[in-house]
């Protein structure tokens, strides 16, 4: 019973398979006759549809966003480059076209005639590159002259252009093909071989927004190769641009007030956290990096030891030396070990144990006190600050202004500086901390680290009396019509509480640094804006002695921080050069610049009727304003070791 | 451990039409990859290692006995469905759509895991229910609830060309099985408006213009139906012969889309003209017959709708992927077995092939 329904079961499952054969033989017969429906009886259709019209996708790179100044002065933009490109299939007579083309345009022949010969394995119908970047007046040529040009075509791409040369090259960054890498990584799906990308800076950071969309036309051309028509077309979009909150002015000025110096500087809005200027010097050519580096350049690049590569400002960590003094006082009077007059008397040197701490100042400072010891950036006054606090309140203090980490600047790889404490020592080298180690912190020397951004957000906290904003660098992001889509929002990313006596007694030590006889940081002076500041000269080989500081890499870096007016603070700028041995005579006379050039761009826009006695007011003042500087400087040469 | 007569036994019709159609393949992918700018390996090269892999795996699956599936199945089945959430909850996005999951090392696509799951699935089921006289209304609720599950969380990914597979593949096992007129019938009446609330609220606008520029290419031709009219005037401008080898066009200009997968058929069928694809269809119309005929010589009822099912599911991505090419279906991304580029759909084929020559192999084993 069960074996024949297992049979009859078995029967009718070989009859659906029949079935089932029939039914995909009907599918299949479909499919050919609709193929034959398409490729026999319609054929000839089609065929010129896809030969006769000669349609052709030409891709469209999208614009990138361009990148401007805060007053809108454009700092980054494209330039149509020009390439000269010939479809093989359109082309009768190669030898002749070559031969037209040369002396038509003064080209090397055998050269194009190479790239013509290396593509020969494409797609006949493809464009193969005979030339790229050439002159407007080629194109010109080549476009009266089509007629007799079958097959080439002009291909046109943006290209970035730096419209003020090399100004802000570390910030603005520079673009070049995707990588392998780049193009496996997440967040470049829509990106091809051969695409541009951001790879440094600004350019890098905001690649998302400067990038825009590609697009591309089908394009219907006759037998010559002329467009009869677009027959679709997806517009590229062209990408945002980037608004920035430096003052190309200030960083102009800057730059070259760095001249041949290698180093960086920033300055900054104190109430918005707004860089005005941010400079890495030296600095090279970022149009070098989407084209092609000539080897002796880039050689050039790696082999100087001023290391023009490097983003100095942004990533450059350097000892704050005694600019780190303020901090150290913050410290103190919290914590009540000194006061306004806690005096000590300095001879030239400290003894802890058996160890001699030496002062800068071999003379001594005699009588101390606080204002004093800003003024005339005392070493003694903080090695016993700074015995009497222990490293950790210093570094307590520190970890107050946000200093130890990134402080969330846009760019990538913000360095975080250090801060160490004995707990830091410990984990790091598994070694006790040292008191005497806790002296060099003091006076920002041993492992304190600081990048010039946070020497600025340091200076600009202390101006703000213990309010911390976010340092940023990109004011908003607009799009190609000029539509605001974000705005950076001043963002206040901590308070370094402090009571307002300490502060107000760091600012007036600050004051008298610039203004009082024997501040050693006189160079920085203006003739009508009070400025606040510090010198610092950093050490870069231990236990130097006197003999080797000649050679340059051994030399102190200086620095100077500073922030004006006194009375209300607008501006704050930090300077380090490295390897200018004293901050008030290397880095100071540059943020003295700085603040010169701030408070000019603040100055109500000449008019046009009086221009010429404008002109000769602002001589005067450059004039002025560098008095100062030639009346002190007898006086600081006289302390050659001015810190 | 291999028995000597299955070696005997193997398949070579089903191996060497496998084999020919990967080749072809092969040689399609590189002519439709050569205007690409590539980064690191060619296509064509992936392509040779994806078939090596899929061969490989065939032959594990064909080494076992697939007896042993049907003990497993429900398991399977489970599992996929559990993946299918994961994948909903943690995929990656690609191209608007979460259908990848990461394992480790590896992405892996569970939709298309289910399509071989759910064969084995269905045919587990029906093995172990004896109907007599063709399914009623009541027989087939269970199956299709089995059936709904998976194919709801596929279309909520969405991919909406994976779950139509899927359910192509179940309703032929479920045609293969039988039914009775009265169940068509009903199966008909309920179908319609479920379609009509679909159109409403479940298909994604996407999905809709799919559907409408299929009825009506004209109508974008920059955005989906442009697509099927550029792949018409590759197939049609191929002509009897052909444009020959690396000539097409149509497809060196690029004006095709996923010229080297979904429609790596439109590249061929450009360059080898109607000769061409008559050789491929032949083919693949043999291919699907050998893969009936082994159904058919199969003695045992779990291997038989095994093989149906394989066999179903080579079968509607063969159709659907021409029918799309030639524009007689809209565009949904089906690829062809063993033709278009791509790893995912070259393994889930050769699983498929190489339970066919499981049962093939073993078909005299009772």
């Amino acid at each position: 019973m069960k074996d024949r329904r297992f049979v009859r079961e078995l029967v009718k499952s070989k009859q659906r398979i029949v079935i089932l054969s029939f039914v995909v033989g009907i599918a299949f017969l479909f499919l050919v006759i609709r193929l034959w429906h398409l490729q026999i009886l319609n054929a000839d259709d089609y065929h010129a549809m896809s030969e006769n019209n000669r349609l052709r996708f030409v891709p469209v790179a999208a614009s990138r966003g361009t990148i401007l100044d805060r007053a809108g002065k454009v700092l980054v933009s494209n330039r149509p480059s020009f390439s000269l490109a010939v479809i093989p299939q359109e082309v009768t007579d190669k030898e002749a076209l070559l031969t037209l083309l040369s002396s038509l345009l003064g080209l090397d022949r055998t050269e194009m005639a190479e790239r013509w010969e290396k593509s020969m394995g494409r797609a006949k119908y493809y464009p193969i590159v005979l030339a790229s970047n050439i002159s407007r007046d080629h194109v010109e040529i080549v476009e009266e002259n089509r007629l007799h040009l079958p097959g080439i075509e002009i291909e046109m791409k943006p290209v970035r252009e730096y419209t003020s040369s090399q100004l802000a090259a570390h910030l603005l960054g520079y673009i070049g093909e995707t990588s392998e890498k780049e193009l496996d990584s997440e967040g470049f799906e829509d990106y091809n071989p051969g695409d541009y990308v951001g790879k440094n800076g600004i350019e890098r950071a905001l690649e998302k927004e400067l990038h825009g969309g590609d697009g591309g036309r089908q394009l219907e051309v006759d037998a010559r190769g002329r467009i009869l028509r677009t027959i679709s077309e997806s517009y590229p979009t062209v990408g945002n641009s980037v608004i920035l909150t430096i003052d190309a002015a200030i960083q102009k000025q800057t730059e070259s007030a760095f001249g041949d110096q290698a180093g960086a500087a920033v300055a900054m809005e104190v109430t918005t956290g707004e860089i005005l200027a941010f400079v890495s010097n030296p600095g090279f050519d970022p149009s070098l990096f989407s084209g092609k580096m000539p080897a002796d350049v880039w050689q050039g690049y790696l082999d100087d030891k001023r290391h023009p590569l490097e983003n100095k400002a942004l990533s450059g960590q350097y000892p704050p030396g005694s600019t780190f003094k303020m901090i150290t006082a913050l410290a103190g009077l919290q914590d009540n070990k000194i006061n306004a007059s806690t005096s000590v008397n300095c001879s030239g040197s400290y003894d802890l144990g058996t160890s001699t701490f030496k002062c800068w100042n071999k003379k001594g400072h005699g009588t101390t006190n606080l204002h004093k010891s800003l003024r005339e950036s005392c070493d003694v006054y903080y090695y016993q600050l700074g015995e009497k606090l222990g490293v950790d309140k210093i570094a307590a203090a520190a970890r107050a202004f946000k200093l130890g980490s990134p402080l969330g600047v846009e760019l990538l790889n913000e360095k975080s500086g250090l801060i160490p404490t004995s707990e830091w020592k410990q984990k790091r080298f598994g070694k006790r901390w040292f008191h005497g180690e806790t002296l060099s912190v003091a006076i920002g020397q041993g492992a304190v680290l600081m990048t010039p951004i946070q020497l600025v957000s340091m200076a600009a906290t202390i101006a703000n009396e213990g309010t911390i904003y976010r340092p940023h660098l990109v004011k908003r992001i607009v799009d190609a019509d000029g539509n605001t889509l974000r705005e950076t929002k001043n963002e206040i990313i901590g308070t370094a509480s402090f009571p307002k006596e300490s502060f107000r007694l760091v600012k007036l030590g600050m004051l008298a640094v610039v203004n009082e006889p024997g501040g050693t940081g006189a160079i920085a002076r203006l003739y009508d804006v009070k400025v606040a500041g510090k010198t610092g000269s950093s050490q870069v080989v231990k236990m130097r002695d006197g003999k080797n500081n000649s050679k340059y890499q051994y030399r102190d870096h200086a620095l100077f921080v500073a922030f004006a007016p006194f009375e209300k603070p607008e501006i704050a700028v930090a300077v380090v050069v490295e390897h200018g041995e004293h901050g008030g005579s290397a880095a100071a006379p540059i943020a003295g610049r700085i603040l010169r050039a701030y408070f000019d761009s603040k100055k109500p826009p000449r008019k046009e009727t009086s221009e010429s006695k404008q002109e000769d007011e602002e001589n005067a003042d450059t004039e002025e304003s560098s008095a100062p500087t030639a009346v002190n400087k007898p006086r600081i040469n006289g302390d050659p070791a001015n810190d | 451990m291999i028995d000597r007569r299955l070696l005997t036994n193997f398949d070579w019709v089903l191996a060497g039409l496998v084999m020919t159609v990967c080749l072809l393949g092969i040689l399609n992918i590189y002519s439709a990859t050569t205007p690409y700018k590539i980064v690191g390996v060619a296509y064509y090269i992936k392509q040779f290692y994806w078939m090596l892999v899929g061969i490989t795996i065939s032959l594990a699956v064909c080494s076992l006995d697939y007896h042993i599936l049907e003990d497993l199945s429900y398991w399977f089945y489970g599992f996929l469905v559990l993946l299918l959430i994961a994948v909903l909850l943690t995929g990656r996005r690609s191209m608007g759509a979460t259908r990848w999951l990461n394992i480790g090392f590896f992405n892996v696509q569970p939709s298309e895991l289910m399509k071989i799951v759910i064969i084995v699935t269905f045919a587990r089921f029906f093995n172990d229910f004896q109907e007599v006289g063709g399914l009623t209304v009541k027989d087939v609720l269970i199956p299709l609830s089995l059936l709904a599950l998976p194919a709801a969380l596929i279309m909520k990914q969405p991919d909406l060309g994976t779950a139509t597979l899927i359910i192509l593949i179940a309703l032929s096992m479920i045609m293969y099985v039988g039914l009775r007129w009265t169940t068509i019938v009903t199966f008909v009446c309920v179908t319609i408006p479920m379609i009509w609330i679909g159109w409403m609220f479940l298909f994604r606008p996407y999905q809709k213009n799919r559907v409408l520029d299929f009825l009506n290419p004209e109508r974008s031709r920059l955005g989906s139906g442009y697509h099927i009219i550029q792949s018409k005037i590759a197939v049609g401008s191929g002509g009897f012969t052909g444009k020959g080898f690396v000539k097409g066009t149509q497809s060196q200009l690029r004006f095709l889309p996923e010229q080297h997968t979904d429609f790596a058929f439109s590249v061929f069928a450009e360059e080898w003209g109607f000769i061409g694809c008559l050789l491929l269809i032949a083919i693949y119309f043999m291919l699907v017959l050998w893969g009936l005929n082994i159904a058919s010589r199969c003695n045992d009822r779990f291997g038989g709708l095994l093989a149906v099912g394989v066999t179903a599911m080579l079968f509607w991505h063969i159709v659907i992927n021409m029918g799309m090419v030639i524009g007689m279906f809209p565009v949904v991304g089906v690829p062809l077995p063993f033709f278009s580029y791509g790893g995912t759909s070259m393994i889930t084929s050769m699983v498929g092939i190489g339970l066919l020559q499981n049962i093939s192999m073993r078909r005299f084993m009772f």
